[in-house]
């Protein structure tokens, strides 16, 4: 069972969330002209790493917001959580 | 190589079975091979027998991390079937079955294929017509379906829930009676046995660290045993894929996630086909030890952990006892997980890659062991020949950036649900 701090409510188990896949792929901008492989990238492809991953989970049985997680995907230590809006940089 | 039969049994039993030869070797790596398939799993000890048997190619070298057979199909639920709706995927299946069918007398080994036939349970009428499709697809690609309605399904297994208050109630079916299981760690052990008899290297213990790869061309792999030349290399790591793929700098539409098994306690026969439920995902048949074996969904996040967490579990068994509540009695024997290649369609890879002499064999999502003699064969061709099967090519790695999607159950990208 994971343990999942959510930013709005704070640490809930995994049973009151959802699971959005990698957070960190984004949308090619709007408006401006976009390849065929970065649609790809965009769409299909995915570095599924070992180790340290950034990946968007829905409070579903809570806050209903989306939120960042950064979870080891070998060990499943959580060691970051962020609202949707915050960037993963930061 | 010694031949396994009641004559060998026999002599054997007189030195108290202390002479059998061994099953394989245990070489060290040389500096080159004509292939290299990396990943001592089923498919890649397939892929292996199969370059040795039908292409004449025996210079090659099996590497692999652990030991031969440690991953998914010493993990699986041991289910063979063939019941696809989509021509790529039926046609590729059912030609494994045939394979399947005489494995035991190709490989002189066991592997205890028991085709007892696969029942898909519908619990709506508009699954039935589903399953009505399906099923009528299946028949035009040469492949035996049945759809059976709730008196047919009752008679074939009675233990499950037919009453009439339950949330699915159980319309009917869809069975594939040449569906069946097998033994799966004999079939790794009997490809093995036979790859090293024809002059195969099984490698073990042996991890890849990095690739040789100069102007577009493949040259060999750096290992934790030494580096190793080759012009062809294969790769057959499900569920390690996106590893690699990282160290050759390439990103692919397949996501690493994990599913859970479980088996019961042993008990007397109840069940002699393979049944799936069909609101959810829930699936079971019945060891010859007597164990249920049972399995479901995904954990549902991306994981490289082989081991599976508690919720997914207790959800994957509400369902199991919806279908069969008699299994709310049995005690639980043994859970396990392994890591799955999750592709973006749900249909797996077999191809050629943009760099020259590297082969892609990955993808298998939910449905690797059943491919395991066809998917050796094909890829085994697609390397010795350079070029894809007509049985795999609408396994292409480029499908998804040309739209060429092969969609069975229509989900999307969404691996983790799918």
């Amino acid at each position: 069972m994971l343990y999942i701090k959510c930013p709005h409510c704070g640490m809930r188990s995994q049973n009151e969330f959802s699971y959005g896949g990698d957070a960190s792929i984004k949308r090619p901008e709007l408006g401006k002209e976009t390849s065929n492989k970065e649609w790809d990238d965009f769409v299909y492809n995915r570095k599924s790493p070992r180790g340290k991953h950034w990946e968007l989970w829905q409070h579903l049985s809570g806050c209903r917001q989306w939120i960042k997680v950064e979870r080891d995907t070998a060990t499943h230590e959580i060691f970051n959580t962020l609202k949707a809006n915050e960037d993963i940089s930061t | 190589m010694q031949k396994y039969s009641i004559f060998s049994l026999v002599k054997n039993a007189f030195s108290n079975h202390e002479k059998w030869d061994l099953a394989w070797k245990d070489p060290s790596p040389k500096k080159e091979y004509d292939v290299i398939i990396i990943g001592g799993g089923g498919h890649g000890l397939a892929t292996a027998y199969y370059l040795a048997k039908e292409h004449n190619i025996t210079n090659v070298a099996i590497i692999e991390k652990g030991w031969i057979g440690g991953g998914n199909v010493g993990r699986n639920t041991t289910i063979i079937r063939s019941n696809y709706m989509h021509d790529d995927n039926a046609l590729f299946s059912e030609f494994g079955m045939n394979l399947w069918r005489r494995m035991s007398q190709d490989l002189n080994y066991n592997v205890m294929f028991s085709p007892r036939g696969i029942i898909n349970l519908a619990h709506s009428d508009a699954q039935m017509n589903t399953y009505a499709r399906r099923g009528n697809s299946m028949r035009l690609n040469g492949i035996d379906a049945v759809l059976l309605n709730r008196e047919q399904v009752k008679e074939i297994i009675p233990m499950a829930d037919f009453s009439d208050n339950v949330r699915f109630p159980i319309f009917g079916g869809l069975m594939q009676p040449s569906a069946g299981t097998a033994r799966h760690d004999a079939v790794a052990w009997g490809y093995a046995r036979q790859a090293d008899s024809m002059g195969v290297d099984i490698i073990q213990n042996c991890e890849v660290i990095g690739f040789d790869v100069s102007a577009g061309k493949v040259k060999g792999i750096r290992t934790s045993r030494g580096d190793i030349k080759a012009k062809k290399i294969g790769l057959c790591v499900a569920g390690s894929t996106n590893i690699l793929a990282e160290k050759l700098n390439m990103t692919l539409p397949i996501e690493t996630h994990l599913l859970q098994a479980c088996v019961s306690e042993p008990v007397k026969p109840v069940l002699d086909k393979v049944v799936t439920f069909g609101a959810g995902h829930f699936y079971i048949s019945q060891s010859d030890k007597g164990e249920m074996v049972m399995g479901g969904d995904l954990d549902g996040y991306n994981s490289y952990a082989q081991r599976g967490n508690l919720p997914t579990l207790q959800h994957v068994l509400t369902e199991g006892i919806a279908m069969m509540p008699f299994l709310s009695k049995l005690k639980m024997l043994r859970t396990w997980g392994g890591i799955m290649d999750m592709s973006m369609d749900g249909s797996p890879i077999i191809d050629k890659t943009h760099i020259e002499g590297l082969y892609l064999n990955c993808g298998w999502c939910y449905g690797g062991f059943k491919a395991t003699p066809a998917s050796g064969w094909t890829f085994a061709h697609t390397i010795a020949q350079d070029r894809v099967h007509e049985l795999n090519a609408g396994y292409s790695l480029n499908r998804f950036s040309t739209g060429y999607l092969l969609d069975e159950k229509g989900l999307g990208t969404k691996t983790w649900i799918s």
